[in-house]
């Protein structure tokens, strides 16, 4: 743990490679300048390097609930919030004083402890996994080395407190919201996970860093070695996009709190700063499982092209998430809200099938490629993804054909 | 029970020989939405928003609801209202008030002293527009009646409901340019008649005139004919 967060070599303060750690080390080097206990120096070094990691996504949250509105209103050919500020970008913060300046309203019926809790407990999980995740080369703030078991075990913490919320509020929509958001997150968790051991099992790691640094170099010269660009990463990182948006109870996995259906889902009975607090849980949530999916199968921190070493590496990986996540917003401004057996058979005849084919694949790779047969085990890998696939649409179609719906009380 | 019957159109996946590709149609959403989008930036028919208070989309023509009093020139003197006070007897809501002005020998001036709309109460019908037989009042275009003051900001007065006839010309071209015509060729015609009025007048009182002095003319030159 120690050697792993000490460095090495202590390169120019300034480098670009090194600014993200900039109020990290300046913390340490003052307080050793004023000859503070070594306790002392590195409890400091941790908080600003974990003040750093919030301040980022607190500013990348701000202007996500704006430019996530933008996005919306441009796909329905709309301009936007344009009112506060130059392109409306003062939104978040008039956002901000509306929801801190609002009543805090808990019902008498409500635990009110649990309601108190419920969206502390969303925030700080999030808050959390952020602190594992490989930002750059030399910048992870907290390099666990089981990092993805640590964000899983997190992630599980994030439905007892949208369940807790449901709970606590004591009315029945908030209770109906947090039994969808269950039922929703333990299927979804399932297929995420699991295509996760794919990558797991080709590094053969569970450290974040040590995973991106198995997906550095190029095949051929110019191809990334990233594990999306193998078959079974495809599978893998398409399977984990998908149940990542079910996770994050994004559109069109958003039932926990399908405003047409439950008012807010486990959120109805929530006003002000809490309420402003579960959106933020929500949002940081987001960052955090789009950058996993980022660091497990799109590289990390890692160039896309041979010859762009210059570019300090965080950036990559704040390109990447940004790329994710418009395509979040991307398939929240396309789909309808799905229903609930659409849901559930979706995630279990479709997902976790194929998160588990993913499994064989990645072991029939590694072995392979360790018996130097890298063709054949592209062939194989395939063969093994695309096979069932097929079968799956043949026996898809099958069920079109016979489900003509047939209605015994409202005949026409 | 009843055998399940099958009403309606089979779905259209069930047609034999066209096979569903799991996921075709989402990529096609995506492609729509992302198309909407793109376009967006520099397609200027997609976007029909106008940011309201500093464009304004135009109103249409048909568009009324409180009214005006029409003048021709002059905001008073040209007030074509006569203070007739058929709008007001029409007025379902009764939301119109008139007095008519008179001067101090209780003379009517046929125009109005006082000429109140209460736009919290008129609903907007039109009647007294229909109704008006001097092209005076009609229906506005103006939507923006929001105060702070429900009672006496609500209350138009003569002065707020007075506007000019090149404000009806661009709020109807069609409607105004007509009343327009039509007042003209009345105009005409008045001046035509009050002309030959004018010139039959001044003819009988020449004739007249030509009479007398020829009846008093008459005795001297009778007079002198006789010397």
């Amino acid at each position: 743990m120690k050697t792993l967060i000490a460095q090495a070599a202590e390169p120019s303060l300034w480098s670009p490679e090194w600014l993200p750690l900039l109020p990290k080390r300046l913390v340490e080097n003052l307080l050793e300048h004023f000859n503070a206990p070594g306790w002392l120096v590195s409890i400091g070094g941790i908080a600003a390097g974990a003040a750093t990691v919030l301040a980022v996504f607190m500013t990348a949250f701000a202007l996500l609930s704006l430019i996530e509105r933008k996005t919306l209103a441009r796909a329905q050919n709309r301009i936007g919030p344009n009112r506060a500020g130059p392109f409306g970008i003062l939104q978040p913060v008039a956002d901000g004083i509306k929801m801190l300046t609002k009543e805090d309203i808990v019902p008498a019926k409500a635990e009110k402890l649990l309601h108190l809790l419920a969206p502390i407990l969303i925030v700080i999980p999030a808050i959390m996994a952020l602190g594992v995740l490989p930002y750059g080369r030399e910048w992870t703030p907290v390099p666990l080395e089981l990092g993805l078991l640590f964000f899983f075990a997190l992630g599980a913490l994030t439905e007892v407190s949208v369940f807790i919320a449901g709970w606590a509020s004591g009315s029945k929509f908030p209770m109906l919201g947090a039994m969808r958001a269950i039922s929703q997150m333990v299927s979804y968790e399932l297929p995420l996970v699991l295509s996760a051991i794919a990558v797991i099992m080709v590094s053969g790691t569970l450290s974040l860093p040590e995973i991106v640094a198995h997906q550095g170099g190029y095949h051929l010269g110019f191809l990334p070695a990233w594990h999306i660009l193998t078959p079974w990463g495809l599978v893998g990182g398409l399977v984990f996009f998908i149940a990542s948006i079910g996770e994050a109870n994004r559109c069109p996995f958003d039932l926990p709190e399908g405003e047409s259906e439950i008012v807010a889902g486990h959120m109805t009975e929530y006003s002000g700063f809490k309420y402003a607090l579960f959106f933020m849980g929500e949002y940081l949530g987001l960052f955090a499982i789009s950058g996993l999916g980022v660091t497990l199968f799109l590289g990390g921190w890692q160039a896309p092209f041979p010859g762009l070493g210059f570019v300090p590496s965080w950036i990559w990986f704040f390109a990447k998430l940004a790329a994710v996540i418009f395509l979040f917003l991307w398939i929240r401004a396309t789909f309808p809200r799905l229903r609930m057996d659409q849901l559930m058979r979706f995630g279990w005849l479709a997902l976790i099938p194929m998160s588990l084919l993913t499994i064989p694949a990645a072991g029939i790779w590694t072995l392979l490629h360790r018996a130097g047969h890298g063709l054949i085990a592209w062939v194989v890998t395939i063969a093994l993804l695309v096979v069932p696939f097929v079968i799956m649409t043949v026996l898809f179609n099958r069920g079109l054909a016979r489900s003509n719906r047939t209605y015994r009380f409202a005949e026409s | 029970m009843k055998p399940p019957t099958q009403n309606g159109p089979k779905p259209k996946s069930a047609k034999p020989g066209k096979w569903v590709v799991p996921g075709l149609g989402l990529l096609q959403g995506l492609a729509v939405t992302g198309k909407n989008m793109l376009q967006s930036f520099y397609k200027k028919e997609r976007m029909t928003t106008v940011p309201y208070p500093e464009q304004r989309a135009p109103i249409s023509p048909n568009y009324r609801n409180i009214p005006f009093l029409c003048y021709d020139d002059d905001p008073e003197a040209g007030l074509r209202c006569t203070a007739c006070k058929i709008c007001e007897k029409s007025c379902p809501p009764e939301c119109i008030y008139i007095v008519m002005d008179r001067d101090e020998n209780g003379k009517a001036l046929k125009r109005p002293k006082v000429f109140d709309i209460d736009a919290s109460v008129c609903m907007g019908c039109g009647l007294c527009a229909e109704v008006c037989p001097f092209d005076s009042i009609y229906m506005d275009g103006q939507f923006e009646l929001a105060t702070d003051d429900r009672f006496e900001g609500l209350q138009l007065h003569l002065h707020d409901l007075a506007k000019s006839a090149e404000y009806h010309l661009q709020l109807r071209p069609k409607e105004a340019s007509e009343v327009l015509a039509r007042r003209k060729a009345d105009a005409e015609k008045k001046a035509a008649k009050a002309a030959a009025k004018a010139k039959a007048d001044a003819e009988k009182k020449a004739k007249a005139e030509a009479e007398q002095t020829a009846k008093t003319e008459d005795p001297p030159k009778e007079e002198g004919g006789s010397e």
